[in-house]
């Protein structure tokens, strides 16, 4: 049993069998999540829990700590002490990567930029789809009113920006127009939602607006829990890859002594196992082959990433959303 | 020292002074100077910057103009209930005096669903008015005066039962009008507990989060509060810059208070006088 330890592409099998013999004890591992992932990694930690048990004889118990992703990097940050972090947005993780507490290289520790499935911006619209939408065009049309979750609070409602921006970016020629396009876009926003789930349930049950802009996983989601007959589902041309990254934070699992758990813990998350379970919760996974047995899941939709579109996070938060950006350019003038 | 405590009541002054200011200190006291030290690390220049751009001035008007006209509305009302609750007795009395509470217990996110549901364009009371109210500024004096209310009533509602019956028979006897024996008699002597709930009201409905922002629409410089701005900087990271913001509340909030209380100083000083 000397299996050599950078064997990680070799599976999830030989790492857990290196490392079986130092974790025959019991064991506990504490994953801080953000908030719409409650359900996904309910059902992961159940099929995690007893594939650990037959692999290592040892019971683990994982638990959950769910909230808004960066609340808990900042969680994270100040001391709550989590073997993995699991976030819907990398700027969150390299919050925790800036404070000391993972190592920098995290994205090239797991396969696909550490980021086990991603889900996308679409548009959620009326039945019968009345303000006749099926583009990016469609949403700055004057009397077309949209629902989006607000940018400077929630992943959702960066994501939806960016998607936007990604779009004018290819369109027109100049940032100057592109920012046009998305104020004249967030002009038709009555009411920005401090959260994802708080708009759907402003767009859905409140009856404001003609679309909501919202992931992908979300409309799935509605479709659901709602009468899905109210509400149809449009896919744009083009949108934005809203990948959601994982990592093992390196402090407490070298303090706790948690490693080897946390690190098969999020190996398993892109075993094919992991990738369907997340495609079942209608996040589109990473593994290509996954994704086609999934197809008529998720259509097809022309995906840019924000490293491709807006040269990386740091640069997309420093120009769009940090205070006196863009996003804040285009209320500046407003009234 | 036995001279020392003789003085008192109750012994162990300094002991019950001790802990009086231990708790304030770690209570209230370190996590405030806390805020201050941390909004210090500021320039001034980059301080200015964040508590005084566009976008966060239109969210203290709002704060604090919508935490005023809600502590109004409750100063008026609530007096009503507290009145209808000590001088009459009706069936379900006791259920009504229990409902004022609710305020105080009810998780502040459900309160603000709720007021949201109900005052949406397609909700129960909604869809009778002709003009909006969720997702509005007006939105915004819903909530804050929803969570307002029981401080009012709690707080004029003892006065007004120890308040005599004598006194406004006498009043009466002298030849006053109902009008007369409200205002020169009982108003007078409800005001500070009434200004005391008016405050309390007010200090409540400016730092508070929970409620409104699922009612308010949160669009910048139309319905977003402060507190919302203190959130989206700390969603960026932005440590001093959210403690700059809360600092700029602190103070607003400490001076407006210190106004009430001289208010209510100096109105007591009349009274006695008079």
């Amino acid at each position: 049993m000397s299996l050599p330890l950078h064997a990680r592409s070799l599976g999830l099998l030989a790492v857990l069998a290196a490392s079986a013999p130092a974790l025959a004890a019991d064991a506990s591992l504490l994953n801080a999540s953000y908030d719409v992932a409650r359900e996904f990694y309910k059902d992961f930690n159940a099929q995690f829990e007893p594939a650990w048990k037959a692999r290592t004889g040892a019971t683990v118990t994982i638990n959950q700590s769910h909230g808004g992703s960066s609340k808990q990097a900042r969680a994270v940050i100040d001391g709550l002490a989590a073997d993995v972090v699991t976030m819907n947005q990398q700027t969150d993780i390299d919050a925790i990567a800036a404070a000391g507490l993972i190592a920098p290289d995290w994205r090239t520790r797991l396969p696909y930029g550490a980021a086990p499935y991603a889900s996308t911006i679409v548009f959620l619209v009326r039945k019968g789809n009345p303000k006749g939408i099926h583009d990016w065009d469609d949403l700055v049309r004057d009397g077309v009113q949209l629902v989006i979750p607000n940018p400077k609070t929630s992943g959702n409602g960066r994501y939806s920006y960016l998607g936007a921006w990604a779009y004018a970016q290819e369109k027109y020629a100049s940032a100057e127009q592109a920012q046009a396009f998305v104020g004249k876009l967030f002009h038709n926003v009555p009411v920005l939602d401090a959260g994802g789930r708080a708009a759907t349930t402003t767009f859905a049950q409140r009856g404001i607006g003609d679309v909501l802009l919202t992931f992908e996983s979300e409309v799935l989601q509605i479709a659901k829990e709602f009468n899905t007959t109210d509400f149809e589902t449009v896919v744009p041309s083009l949108s934005v890859d809203a990948d959601a990254p994982v990592a093992v934070v390196d402090r407490v699992v070298d303090k706790r002594g948690s490693r080897a758990l946390a690190e098969a813990y999020l190996q398993a998350l892109f075993t094919p196992d992991g990738q369907r379970l997340a495609a079942r919760h209608y996040l589109r996974p990473r593994d290509p082959a996954i994704l086609a047995e999934f197809r008529d899941r998720f259509a097809p939709i022309r995906l840019v990433t924000v490293d491709q579109a807006f040269g990386g996070w740091a640069r997309a938060q420093a120009e769009h959303f940090a205070d006196g950006g863009r996003f804040d350019q285009i209320y500046a003038g407003a009234k | 020292m036995a001279g020392t405590g003789a003085r008192y009541v109750l012994p162990g002054f300094r002991l019950a002074l001790g802990y009086a200011l231990l708790y304030l200190g770690l209570i209230v006291l370190i996590p405030l100077a806390a805020t201050f030290l941390k909004a210090f690390t500021l320039s001034w220049d980059a301080f200015w910057a964040a508590v005084a751009s566009p976008r966060v001035l239109a969210t203290y008007r709002l704060t604090f103009g919508a935490a005023l006209l809600g502590a109004v509305i409750n100063a008026v009302f609530g007096l009503l209930v507290a009145w209808v609750l000590v001088r009459y007795a009706f069936p379900g009395k006791r259920l009504v005096d229990a409902l004022v509470d609710l305020p105080f217990a009810l998780p502040t996110a459900v309160a603000g669903i709720a007021l949201t549901a109900l005052y949406a364009g397609n909700g129960w009371i909604g869809q009778y008015l002709p003009f909006k109210v969720a997702f509005t500024p007006l939105g915004v004096v819903v909530a804050l005066t929803f969570i307002g209310l029981p401080f009012v009533v709690r707080t004029v509602q003892p006065v007004l039962e120890d308040l005599e019956h004598d006194v406004e028979e006498a009043a009466a006897v002298l030849g006053a009008s109902r009008w007369q024996t409200f205002r020169r008699v009982i108003f007078p002597a409800l005001a500070p507990a009434l200004l005391t709930g008016f405050t309390m009201a007010f200090a409540r409905a400016v730092g508070e989060y929970g409620s409104v922002i699922f009612i308010a629409g949160n669009v910048p410089m139309v319905s977003e509060i402060t507190p919302l701005i203190i959130i989206s900087k700390l969603e960026q990271y932005d440590y001093a810059g959210a403690t700059a913001v809360a600092v700029v509340m602190l103070v607003l909030s400490f001076a407006l208070l210190l106004l009430i209380n001289l208010l209510q100083w100096w109105s007591g000083r009349r009274r006695i006088a008079a």
